[in-house]
Formats: structure tokens, sequence, C-alpha cells
């Protein structure tokens, strides 16, 4: 008796613990910042995915047009689309029109699910990435932040968005297609508001990621991005931004990124060598610098030293 | 008497039992006890910071995990045995560097989160050991290797791919050989993986030995800092699988 006693305790100390832990009981605490005229803003973290941040680690937003809601990205997990909705809902109560997706990276679109009423647009290569890759994305993302992925499962696109202008409820926005963060980045461009949504293309204050990068590729859309004339300029990740600032610095990062690997390769480095490199005080500024390095080294170092190799047989 | 003679005994016996009790696993693995017995058991082990075991924390791509081990601190080794606790093939590699430093990097495959160690035998006939843990979503031994999935994995084996650089004391060689390195754990494709690879000079002298198991990873990239009594002769490699096909390569100055 005593011992069932003993053991309900400890059940209920169990238990109790556990909901401590999730005490915020899955809550994104979504919070819409207005950024530009009838254009809003969830602004994520700048850290890695995590069990603490559920891997709200992304910029999303959403432009109220006189149509309906357009959404840019749909966050990590069914329960961040659902919540983001939500928080959409205390704003207008416009319906939602259509969902945009910049990429295929997984925080960009596992939230599709709470958005299977509308038509998701995306470019052909992320449709084609999304229905490679997003079964392995989705299940590495339950290990890295655990239970707040509950319900989640891919949705693919169900709508090819193409190069040209769209006007929807007096909003003008571009699709601008290009690469370099992977195969198919997609920025939009409202010409009604001057608000740039730029996806992954540029990473502000917080190092860039290269799983799926092509150095070369992703440099020549920064600068044709130069050409391009807005006022407000959202990041994939890192704070909102009014100037090119932003982009200056992915060049100099990219370009330094290109050629520390090239350096290191025709030195003789091994990857764990290059990964211990001092780095560059100016980049000190951005967020996760030493572990998105590391991980590049893993992404992009084969490359290198094989170009620093010669046949030997 | 008999009082004395039992604690004597006791002592003695517990002499014994500290003679092959095992040092404390700073890396709290549970398999410690079982590697020890299956790759170190001939002699003691001690625990060594001097061994430094270089990997990442987490395993961004479970296929390659990049590694250095660097027992330069230890002076003059026999042997370096290194092994993976929790992958289902544990043994990676053992490296005997003769006319060489013991300093080696490479990548392997993990399957799991795993300690990865490095015991390094003295010519007291001592391991010293030193490892990290390394953290991984997983997979990396059961996947079939690229050169399977696409099937033109022959067109290309062997193919050597490198470059040498001239040190003070070592030449630094670095290559890239083309080989699938199947673990044989996907079903229908057997074990199929370079076993070893040997480095000379031109004077026949013998730099380094290197023993590959399963766990390398597909189309390796290794490094070694070999010596030897000639430090401008070309280095030679020699070396074969286990399914006997054999592979040479030179690098020279």
């Amino acid at each position: 008796m005593k011992m069932k006693k003993y053991l309900q305790t400890l059940f209920l100390a169990s238990f109790l613990s556990i909901s401590a832990v999730n005490a915020n009981d899955f809550d994104y605490q979504l919070k819409t910042v207005k950024v530009a005229q009838d254009t809003y803003v969830f602004e994520g973290s700048t850290e890695d995915f995590s069990f603490e941040n559920g891997g709200n680690i992304v910029n999303t937003g959403f432009i109220v047009t006189s149509a309906g809601v357009v959404v840019i990205d749909t966050g990590p997990s069914l329960r961040y689309g659902k919540q983001m909705r939500e928080a959409i809902k205390a704003v207008t109560n416009k319906s939602i029109h259509s969902v945009y997706l910049t990429h295929h990276h997984p925080d960009h679109f596992l939230g599709n699910q709470a958005y299977k009423d509308v038509k998701i647009h995306a470019l052909a290569e992320t449709s084609v990435n999304i229905k490679n890759e997003g079964a392995g994305f989705t299940d590495n993302l339950y290990l890295m932040v655990g239970d707040w992925m509950g319900g989640t499962d891919v949705l693919a696109p169900s709508a090819t968005a193409k190069e040209g202008t769209v006007s929807i409820g007096g909003h003008e926005l571009e699709v601008l297609p290009y690469s370099g963060h992977t195969s198919g980045d997609m920025a939009l461009l409202d010409h009604t508001t001057g608000v740039l949504f730029s996806g992954d293309l540029i990473f502000h204050k917080r190092t860039l990621t290269t799983p799926h990068a092509d150095i070369d590729k992703w440099l020549a859309t920064i600068k044709s991005m130069q050409t391009l004339s807005f006022k407000t300029l959202i990041p994939g990740h890192g704070p909102i931004s009014h100037d090119k600032n932003a982009l200056v610095e992915m060049v100099d990062y990219l370009t330094w990124l290109d050629k520390a690997l090239t350096k290191a390769a025709n030195d003789g480095l091994a990857m764990t060598d290059v990964m211990r490199l001092n780095l560059p005080q100016r980049f000190m500024g951005n967020a996760q610098l030493k572990q998105e390095f590391s991980r590049s080294v893993i992404h992009l170092f084969a490359k290198y030293e094989l170009r620093a190799f010669k046949r030997l047989n | 008497m008999k009082k004395s003679v039992l604690v004597i005994s006791l002592l003695l016996f517990s002499s014994l039992i500290s003679a092959h009790e095992l040092a404390k696993d700073p890396l709290s693995s549970v398999q410690w006890s079982d590697m020890y017995r299956a790759f170190l058991k001939e002699y003691p082990a001690e625990f060594d910071d001097r061994v430094k075991v270089l990997a990442p924390d987490f395993a961004e791509d479970p296929m390659n995990v990049p590694i250095t081990v660097d027992a330069t601190a230890l002076g003059k080794v026999k042997e370096i045995v290194i092994f993976a606790d929790f992958n289902p093939i544990p043994l990676i590699a053992k490296y005997y560097p003769i006319n060489a430093k013991p300093r080696l990097s490479f990548r392997f495959k993990i399957q799991q989160a795993s300690p990865v160690r490095a015991a390094v035998l003295t010519e007291d006939n001592i391991w010293h050991v030193g490892g990290v843990w390394v953290n991984s979503a997983g997979g990396g031994c059961t996947v079939a290797s690229t050169g399977r999935l696409v099937g033109d994995w022959s067109d290309y084996i062997g193919d050597t791919y490198g470059k040498r650089w001239s040190h003070a004391d070592y030449n630094r060689i670095r290559f890239k050989i083309h080989h699938p390195m199947d673990t044989g754990l996907v079903t229908g494709i057997p074990d199929f993986y370079i076993e070893e690879l040997e480095f000379s000079n031109a004077a026949g002298e013998n730099l380094a030995t290197i023993l590959l198991y399963e766990p390398i990873n597909e189309n390796p990239v290794l490094s070694f800092d070999l010596q030897g009594s000639n430090l401008a002769s070309p280095i030679r490699m020699v070396g074969d699988d286990n399914n006997g096909n054999e592979f040479e390569a030179e690098f020279v100055k």
C-alpha cells in the first residue's frame, strides 16, 4: 500500500515535471509587427532549432489586401501555421487569399497544413525539392524540436509561381525567381508598399546557412537584388531593415567564405582544421557564426579540396 | 594469525581486481567495457587528454563525419585504434605510424549518437584513450552508397586524387580514393571496403600502414603526416579491398 502510494506520487511528480517543461502549451507567442502599410511580420529568433523555441527561428509575414490576406511562408510546424492564422485573425477579418513560399527549407513551409483551403504558390524547383526532401526534413525537425511538431506532415504546394507581377487586391506583387541559397529561391517584392520579402537569400545579423547553397549563384543573385528598389527588407532570418546594408554584408561573408575555403584546401587542411580557423572580427556580430561556419565546412569543403587535388594514378 | 592471512589475501585479491579494473569512462558510455574487451584487452588502458579527437558535436552529415586524431603529444606510438561505441560496426580504423606523425584525418559514417574514440598504444604497451561524443540524427551506416544508387561505382573504383605538402619534418599527403565502402548493413549489398593502405618511400622504407573498416565514408578522403629517412623521396601508396581489388598511387614532391 505504502509502495503504491509512493509510485503514485512518483508518477504524479514526473507528470508534473513534464507539464512544467511544456508550461507554455506549445504556444509560439507570435506577435504581429506592422512593418509597412497593410504589411505585418512574425519575427523569429536567430537561434538554431531547439526544444525551447519549437523551430520559431524564422521570419514569416502577411499582406492585408482588399481581396484577402497574402501569406509569405508558413513556418516550421502545423502548430505554427495554425497560431499564425489565429494571429492574422486578430489583425483583420479578411479571409486568407493565398500563400507564397520562398523556398523548400522546413522552417518556411511545414505550416502549410494550416492553409490547405487556399492556393499555396511556390517556384517549380521548390515543389520538386519539397517532394524529394520534405519527408526527411520533417523527420529531422521532429528530432530537433520534439512535440511542437505534433501532427505536422508535408503538404505540397498547389500552384506554380511564375516570374512576373500579379495584382492582388490593390497590391502589385512581383515574384522574383532566384537561386543560390537553394536551387529555387523566391523573393517577393510588393511594389505598392516597397516591401521586399527576401526569404533566405538574405540573412541579417545572423550567419547564413549552406546545406543546399551554391556560392557563385548566390553572389550573382544578390548582385541582381542590388538593383531592386525597396523601402523595407524582410530577411528570412534576423531583423528587418530599410537599406541595402544587409545585401552588402551577405556579399562580404559569401566572398570571404569562398576565399577561406579555397585557401584552406590549397594549404592542405582537413575539415576539422578548417572548422577551427579563427573567424574575422567583423562577422562576430552575426548570430550562430561559429556553428554555421562549421556546418558550411561540412556542406562545401569537399568540393574545394577536390579542386586542390590532382589525379595520382 | 588467521585474521592477518585473511587480510593479506583480501589485499592481494583486491590488487588483482584493480589490475584488471577499467578506468572510469569520462564519456559515461555503457559500451566502454565491451569496447575495451573487443579491441584493447591485451594491455591496460588509461584516459589521457594528450590524445586529441577532433570531431564536430553534431553529425551534420551522418555519412561524412570529419575526424582528426592527434597523438603527437605522446611522442612515439605503435598503433592507433579508432572506434565508435554505438556504431553497428564500431571499429573504424587501425593506424600504424611506423615512420609518421601519430596524427591522421578522415571522414566516417555514424549510425546514431556515440562516443568516438582513439586508443593510442605507446612503446611501454599502455593504451592512452581520448574521445568525444558526436550527436547524430542517425542513419549513416544503413543507407546505400551513392555509387550503388547510381550504379556507376565500378567505373571509378580506385581512382585517386590528392596532393602532397612539404613541411620541415614531415610530408602531409591528402587524397580521395574512389570506393563504395559498403557496410554490408543494407539488404542485398554485401560489405565491400578498402581493407589496407600502405605507404612507403623509394627506398622501400615503410612509412605507415592503415587498416580501414566498413564505417569509413564512401570515396574516402584521408590525411597523413609521413616522415622516414628521406623526405624528398616520392611516396608510394599500395592497397587492397576485401574483394581482392588492388590500388596504387604515387605522391611526388
